[in-house]
């Protein structure tokens, strides 16, 4: 029998989806708007920001009147927490694409320090464990966001990196420091894009088994 | 881009703002039974095709307001109403007892089918009040309407006591909707019932509300947030709260309502 809330489940979903279409591209625009000196790039991903945030409260209103209103059991119930917790960290990759527009805004003003090897190939990592996770959602597919957790290591891998060799260039050449510290701050940011597309995937893996997978470490008992 | 979907328009699946248009109208009624009073100062409205939900504790006065709205309070000796409910800006007190009742049907707690087959149960009110279709579409068009077609229309000429309480409180609901009220009154229509028939009802109202508007009494909370646009909250017969559902469950104005959802109360 279906039941009338479902069609209220329905549309949070979609909200849901729409707003990570938007941080997804937001993210895609942030990082070339680097790779590519553009700066108009950089001033659309500002400029959409307010609509991701909007989406934000929304959905948390949408949850709200989920919880209070329809007496929410088993998979129901966690697919609307893993919402509330989805929405949060979409809404950080927002602020984190917002984040590297900016700096692409500062590093557009000096020369570029050396040509970008590890930078895109870390943001095409970052930007599929996004894409994945948010795929995974919508297809609640539990292996698809077990990749996603898989990949994050290697993000932070390509950091470390950057971050080295980029010391390197700043210890050489002090003329470098402001630019090459905007460029250690967006791999900064690209780091925590994949940490929240991975948080994303551990809500997946809550809602199909209701499992918790955080903090492994963490003697459950 | 691996998520592609078109934003949708943010449609409100419930309300957020006072209805409309008001199909009943209830201004300053006070309501006794002999000396003692029952009902205070009650002015509210009932929104056109939309569900409004009456709650409150035990003996608040849900089902007595309830059933002021088609004046079946006039069959306690010694009842007595103050004040005015007006249906489509006229007053009920002034209008023939009959006619009001066509236009506002009621369905109680107990399922009350008639001592007759499942098809006279659902014909007898087209019968004495007349019917634009034939009979026997007019019923079917009912049993459609409240959900029952498919499992009776093998066995229309069977007794609806061989119905289960579900079955017979949908029966109840046709026979109510067969002669095409504006509004449904309905007091409590799903304690006797188990679960899976309380769900399917909620269905049902949910649905009914094109066709025409409706005032529940639930003592079941949850099901009036689950089923209701509208919500008044009653305490000992005033009228504490009346909002949007969705306001009414999730901040409610008033700190006896506040008490009474949150199961705080008393």
């Amino acid at each position: 029998m279906e039941r009338h809330f479902e069609r209220d489940l329905n549309e949070v979903k979609e909200r849901l989806l729409w707003m990570g279409s938007l941080a997804e591209r937001a993210v895609h625009q942030a990082v070339h708007s680097v790779l590519d000196s553009d700066e108009q790039l950089a001033k659309r991903v500002l400029d959409e920001e307010d609509a991701i945030n909007e989406l934000q409260i929304e959905i948390d209103d949408r949850v709200v009147q989920l919880l209070a209103l329809h007496q929410l059991m088993a998979m129901d119930l966690r697919f609307v927490l893993a919402v509330s917790r989805i929405n949060n960290d979409l809404e950080r990759i927002g602020d984190q694409a917002v984040n590297i527009a900016q700096g692409a805004q500062r590093i557009l003003r000096h020369p570029r320090v050396k040509p970008y090897v590890d930078l895109p190939r870390m943001s095409e990592v970052a930007e599929e464990m996004v894409r994945d996770a948010l795929n995974a959602v919508v297809r609640r597919d539990v292996e698809l966001a077990r990749k996603v957790l898989a990949s994050d290591d290697k993000v932070d891998h390509y950091r470390d990196q950057i971050f080295r060799e980029l010391l390197t260039y700043m210890m050489g050449d002090s003329s470098v420091v402001f630019p090459a510290f905007e460029l250690i701050l967006v791999a900064k940011n690209l780091e925590r894009i994949g940490d929240h597309a991975t948080n994303i995937a551990e809500d997946v893996i809550y809602l199909v088994q209701g499992e918790d997978v955080r903090h492994p470490t963490v003697d459950r008992r | 881009m691996s998520v592609n979907i078109n934003p949708t328009t943010v449609t409100a699946g419930r309300e957020t703002a006072a209805p409309a248009t008001m199909r009943m109208n209830v201004n300053k009624v006070n309501f006794f039974y002999g000396p003692k009073q029952t009902l205070f100062d009650i002015t509210m409205g009932i929104g056109a095709n939309k569900v409004t939900a009456l709650i409150g504790p035990s003996g608040c006065g849900k089902s007595t307001l309830l059933r002021t709205f088609n004046r079946m309070h006039e069959t306690v000796r010694g009842a007595r109403l103050e004040g005015e409910i007006l249906l489509d800006g006229k007053n009920i007190l002034s209008q023939d007892v009959t006619q009001l009742r066509r236009r506002v049907g009621m369905v109680f707690q107990r399922p009350n089918p008639f001592p007759k087959s499942i098809f006279d149960n659902v014909a007898y009110g087209l019968r004495i009040n007349g019917s634009k279709l034939p009979i026997a579409d007019a019923v079917e068009k009912s049993l459609r309407h409240a959900a029952l077609w498919d499992e009776v229309k093998d066995h229309l000429h069977k007794s609806a006591y061989e119905l289960s309480g579900g079955q017979q409180q949908r029966l109840c609901i046709a026979r109510a909707l067969a002669v095409e009220p504006e509004l449904l009154l309905l007091d409590e229509p799903c304690s006797a019932l188990d679960p899976i028939s309380t769900a399917k009802i909620e269905e049902l109202l949910v649905q009914l509300k094109d066709l025409c508007t409706i005032a529940i009494v639930t003592h079941n909370m949850q099901q009036a947030a689950r089923v209701s646009d509208y919500t008044a909250f009653l305490l000992m017969g005033q009228l504490v709260e009346f909002s949007p559902t969705p306001h009414m469950f999730t901040t409610p104005s008033d700190p006896r309502t506040e008490a009474y959802i949150t199961g705080r109360f008393g």
